[in-house]
This record gives C-alpha cells, sequence and structure tokens, in this order.
C-alpha cells in the first residue's frame, strides 16, 4: 500500500484471528494490531487528530511548544510527528517508566520533565497542569480531555472493526485515558448497540497509588461510564502470563498492557462458552514488546517477572 | 459469608495497617457496613449518600462493581474485594 508520508500511513491496521487462543469455534477472539501504526503504538491516531484538530483551529502555530503529561507512547508519537512539522515538545513523565520510552522520546528531540514515581501518571498530569499555567503560550494537547482523542477512534478504529468484522460481539481495550473505549463505545452505540464495551484497566503496584487523600484522585475528563458495559482490574501477573501466551500461541510479540486486555478478552470469552451463547471478540494489541524488554517482563519465571514489575507503570 | 477486602494504602489508618482484612455480608453495601463495626470511619470514606465515592473504585474478583449492581453487587464465600482509588493511566 503507498502513502504520500509516514503521517497519512496511520491506522488501517490488520486485524488478526487468534485461533489457538479462541475457546472454540464459535466463541472467536481478533487482534487489532496496532503496533503497526508509525511509532509503533495505538496512541498515533490519537495524537495525528489531536495535532490536526490544533492546527485547523489555530491553537498550534509554527514554533509552538507543546507540553504533554504521558507515560510514554503518547510522548513518542507527539516527538515524532512534532518533529516532522517543527513544534518543540515537552513531556512530563513518570520517573518509573521504562528506559527505552525515554531514548525514543529522546531520539525524536523531545525534552522530559521528570514527575515523582508516587502518585504516576496522576503525578505526571498534575505537574504538566502547573507548567502550563507558568507558560500560557505553551499548547497543551491534553490527552485525558480531548475531544480529538476519542474522535480518532470514533472516526477510524470503530469503523475498522464493523468493516473487517461485522459480527463483532464485544470489544476489548486498555484503559488510560480512556480515548479508545470512549471512541470505538460511542461508534458501537450509534451503529451496532448490542456491542458490548469491555474495559482492562491495570492494577500496578502500591507506590502507583501513592496519594494524600482521595480526593486527589483522578478520572480522565473524556471517561463516561454510559459507553462502557464491564471493567475488569488486570495485575502485572495476569498482564505478564498473558503476554506470554499471546507469544508462545499466536506468535504475537506485544507489550505488558496487550497481556492485561487479552486477560480481560480471555474472561468475556469464558463467559460467553458457559452461556451457549457465540461471540466474535475484538481486542487491541496497544504496542510491540520491544520497550519493555528492560522491565524483566519476558525473562525466567512468571514470579520473577511480576516482583520486577512492581512500583513500575507498566503499561 | 467470608469475604476478603483488600485496602489501599491510603485507608489503612482505618484498619490499623491491615493491607487486608475480612468481611461478611451478601453484598458488598452489608460487607462494608459489617467493616465499620470494627474499622470505624471506612464506610465514610468508601460510601456517599448510599453509592461509592467518585475516586473510590471497589472490585469484585476482578470486575468493577459499578458495572455489575454498584454496592448492591453480590458476594458470596470466598470472593476477594479489592478497594482502588480511581488514578490516571496513558
Amino acid at each position: 500500500m503507498r502513502y504520500e508520508s509516514l503521517l497519512d500511513s496511520v491506522g488501517e491496521t490488520p486485524l488478526v484471528g487468534l485461533p489457538r487462543l479462541s475457546p472454540s469455534a464459535d466463541v472467536r477472539l481478533w487482534a487489532k494490531l496496532e503496533d503497526r501504526n508509525p511509532t509503533g503504538s495505538v496512541k498515533d491516531r490519537a495524537v495525528l487528530w489531536m495535532l490536526i484538530d490544533a492546527e485547523k483551529v489555530g491553537r498550534l502555530r509554527p514554533g509552538c511548544t507543546i507540553l504533554e503529561p504521558t507515560s510514554g507512547n503518547t510522548g513518542i508519537s507527539l516527538a515524532m510527528v512534532a518533529k516532522l512539522r517543527g513544534y518543540r515538545l515537552v513531556c512530563v513523565m513518570p520517573e518509573n517508566t521504562s528506559s527505552e520510552r525515554r531514548q525514543l522520546l529522546q531520539m525524536w528531540g523531545a525534552e522530559i520533565v521528570d514527575s515523582p514515581a508516587a502518585g504516576g501518571s496522576n503525578e505526571a498530569v498534575r505537574v504538566a497542569k502547573g507548567i502550563a499555567a507558568e507558560h500560557s503560550d505553551w499548547v497543551m494537547l491534553y490527552q485525558y480531555g480531548n475531544p480529538a482523542n476519542a474522535a480518532a477512534h470514533y472516526e477510524g478504529t470503530g469503523p475498522e472493526l464493523l468493516a473487517d468484522l461485522p459480527s463483532i460481539t464485544h470489544f476489548v481495550a486498555g484503559l488510560g485515558t480512556t480515548g479508545t473505549l470512549m471512541g470505538v463505545g460511542r461508534f458501537f452505540r450509534e451503529h451496532k448497540p448490542d456491542v458490548r464495551i469491555v474495559a482492562a484497566e491495570p492494577r500496578y503496584g502500591e507506590l502507583v497509588y501513592g496519594l494524600r487523600n482521595l480526593e486527589e484522585g483522578f478520572v480522565p475528563e473524556l471517561y463516561d461510564e454510559t459507553l462502557i458495559d464491564s471493567r475488569f482490574s488486570v495485575g502485572p501477573r495476569d498482564a505478564v502470563r498473558r503476554t506470554r501466551e499471546l507469544l508462545e500461541e499466536e506468535g504475537i510479540f506485544a507489550g505488558i498492557s496487550t497481556g492485561a486486555i487479552l486477560h480481560a478478552a480471555l474472561a468475556q470469552a469464558a463467559k460467553s462458552v458457559e452461556a451457549g451463547e457465540s461471540a466474535d471478540i475484538a481486542l487491541v494489541v496497544c504496542d510491540g514488546g520491544w520497550k519493555y524488554l528492560s522491565t524483566g517482563a519476558y525473562e525466567g519465571t512468571i514470579d520473577e517477572a511480576e516482583d520486577r514489575l512492581e512500583g513500575q507503570l507498566w503499561a | 459469608m467470608a469475604v476478603e477486602v483488600r485496602i489501599p494504602t491510603i485507608l489503612r489508618t482505618h484498619t490499623d495497617g491491615e493491607k487486608a482484612v475480612e468481611g461478611s455480608g451478601t453484598t458488598i453495601s452489608e460487607v462494608i457496613d459489617d467493616l465499620e463495626t470494627r474499622h470505624s470511619g471506612l464506610k465514610e470514606r468508601l460510601v456517599e449518600s448510599g453509592d461509592l465515592r467518585r475516586f473510590v473504585n471497589v472490585y469484585v474478583n476482578d470486575e468493577d462493581v459499578r458495572f455489575l449492581a454498584g454496592v448492591q453487587t453480590p458476594v458470596k464465600d470466598g470472593d476477594t474485594i479489592v478497594v482502588l482509588p480511581a488514578v490516571a493511566g496513558g
């Protein structure tokens, strides 16, 4: 397939069957390979939409500085696009994220501001909002509250899934900014309302929940719980186990958050089997495993991998 | 009905620092009432006018109860309840 430039090649990702992980001929799993996007993650969709939207309404002009709180993939994607379009990028990133993510950001020319490990992405959001208040001319696209994030999936991911899998019954994705689930969820509510929308939420070690009080909790502004039908919390042990199964059984080398999503998808598949229903369950492969090799998730026993992920932002 | 309830760091002031406590009841609501008898003040941190507080998430066997029956979600012997504050991802 031919494109005018790299940015034109975002989206239209393959949907591949998972015949060995599917429990039966009637209950089937399908993986949407978002690691096939230009910077290797699903975030290319949201970033491109947010950027084009900001340029269109005149928020972004040549020479602007972009500021964004991100635990990795959004920053990496922004760094690539910012370089091509001539923007300066400052990313606020929790210090407990993998070194590959930092190296990739710097490679594309982004500047990194560290936020404390304790508190995870909550802290990154808080620090970024503080910096934004000091630099009123900087542009924060703010993935947690930018409707263009969800729009990328409403206009892209959702229609692609329906075209490739008209018999789809369930969609399973990770819950971070909530952009993927909100966009695809809204698309199916309007176009095929019987499709059930399932969220897989990573459950980190205690350090990440290090709030001073409960009022510091965070729910992304984009989040609308009426667009979701069930939500699973998945810990690092199950995420690692499923990440390895995906590689063993289907040959797909995915990141750890994809393991969490597969875990929720398999739980849903088991429910469908038990209920005697047929199901076509589509799940998102958010990114490849490359960026997480240094976390140790892919070597040694599951116990060892689980220990090594303690305190890390692995999704 | 005995269930294990995992308590996040921020609420352990109510459980003498215990990470997990045992509760009993046939619904989340009953379990919270039962915990309150031994861990005073916990209920008020979790529930507000009969509903879970905005930044409190409760899971039964890893499923978010907001998408089941909320505080009326049934629990059975051996279930695991996890309480977590809502935090950002992405």
